[in-house]
């Protein structure tokens, strides 16, 4: 059995979910997060947090981390994942991208550097070959004690979920934005693996036993399901 | 996207300089600079075809193109959509369009309350 399986699990079917904003209804949409609103509470009653933001590059998450007087953060890995020059072929011969020069290049910090890490929907549209490394890299620049954020599709949101970029408007309230892919910080204008013609595509989805497995060395899990077929998972190391 | 106004000091995208830039008037950068960038009472706008490899001192920085290095802005720093950052930013106040690229860390100091 797993060390998070042995620790405390709770399951909650909890509010969140989202719903468009009428406004602008085919950009926009806003979202309540259980998991976010957990997350604030701590940030609320601490001062200077170091909060890692893997997220696209938001504005609005800069403004509310520094108006409380924490250092934020920013690294977008997901586009830096469409790096051309870390195309590699793995032992099957299958495409693949090195996750060595990954790491050499991505989430350097010292170790147990941050408070709070904000993974938002990465894993979930982050090449196969990278995950397992960066959640490991994730763990090592966590405190003890540190907390993580992440979004997981359940297989009902379906194979064509786009990709969103968070910003964090309230407490438990997120806006979320669909990413377009441009270009990528290295010039190419399109991903190597993981991008279709306008967006990062949905990778794979993890049941509960997956994402149990691939937090596996943290402290403990605690899941919160969403309406909109999201399912929050609030991890401490 | 801004153009450059005129008066203003620029390297144009042909333009290659390596060392130590220093000034006391706004620069615009539109070519490829290494080195450090000190403008203590002016700005620094990376233009669109920019791609500067510098630490930079200035009042206030605004990029359109690509910046790798470390920014501290008296005033103020505008991340613009096509902007792509690597490094970390100590400024009073910053803006960012949505799109913009950061690699770094972002800190905000708040200007010294008069008595």
């Amino acid at each position: 059995m797993s060390s998070v399986s042995q620790n405390f699990m709770k399951l909650f079917r909890g509010s969140s979910g989202s719903e468009t904003v009428p406004e602008q209804a085919s950009q926009k949409l806003s979202r309540r997060s259980s998991g976010l609103g957990e997350l604030s509470r701590a940030w609320e009653a601490a001062e200077g947090m170091c909060i890692l933001d893997l997220g696209s590059t938001s504005a609005n998450n800069i403004r509310h981390f520094t108006e409380r007087g924490h250092k934020i953060y920013s690294e977008d890995l997901l586009t830096a994942s469409t790096d051309p020059e870390l195309a590699t072929t793995d032992e099957q011969g299958n495409a693949a991208l090195d996750s060595r020069k990954f790491l050499a290049d991505n989430l350097v910090y010292p170790a147990a550097h941050f408070d709070v890490v904000l993974c938002w929907n990465l894993p979930d549209y982050l090449d196969e070959s990278l995950v397992k490394p960066v959640v490991g890299r994730l763990w090592s620049v966590l405190k003890p004690g540190g907390m993580l954020l992440a979004y997981f599709h359940t297989r009902d949101a379906g194979p064509d979920s786009p990709c969103h970029r968070f910003h964090i408007v309230g407490p438990d309230n997120l806006e979320m934005t669909k990413i377009t892919l441009r270009r990528d910080p290295h010039g190419s204008s399109k991903g190597v693996v993981n991008t279709s013609t306008d967006g990062f595509q949905l990778q794979r989805v993890f049941n509960n036993r997956h994402i149990e497995n691939l937090f596996r060395d943290f402290a403990s899990i605690k899941f919160f399901l969403a309406r909109d077929n999201i399912r929050e998972v609030l991890v401490v190391r | 996207m801004s153009a450059p106004a005129s008066g203003l000091a620029q390297i144009g995208k042909s333009v290659f300089v390596k060392g130590e830039l220093s000034g006391s008037e706004d620069l615009y950068v539109d070519g490829q600079v290494e080195g450090s960038i000190a403008l203590k009472a002016n700005s620094l706008t990376v233009g669109p075809n920019g791609q500067v490899k510098a630490s930079i001192d200035a009042k206030g920085v605004v990029v359109q193109g690509k910046l790798e290095g470390n920014i501290q802005a008296s005033d103020r720093v505008e991340l613009r959509k096509s902007a792509i950052v690597t490094g970390d930013i100590s400024t009073q106040r910053i803006s960012i369009e949505e799109g913009a690229y950061l690699k770094g860390k972002v800190d905000i100091h708040r200007a010294d309350v008069k008595s």
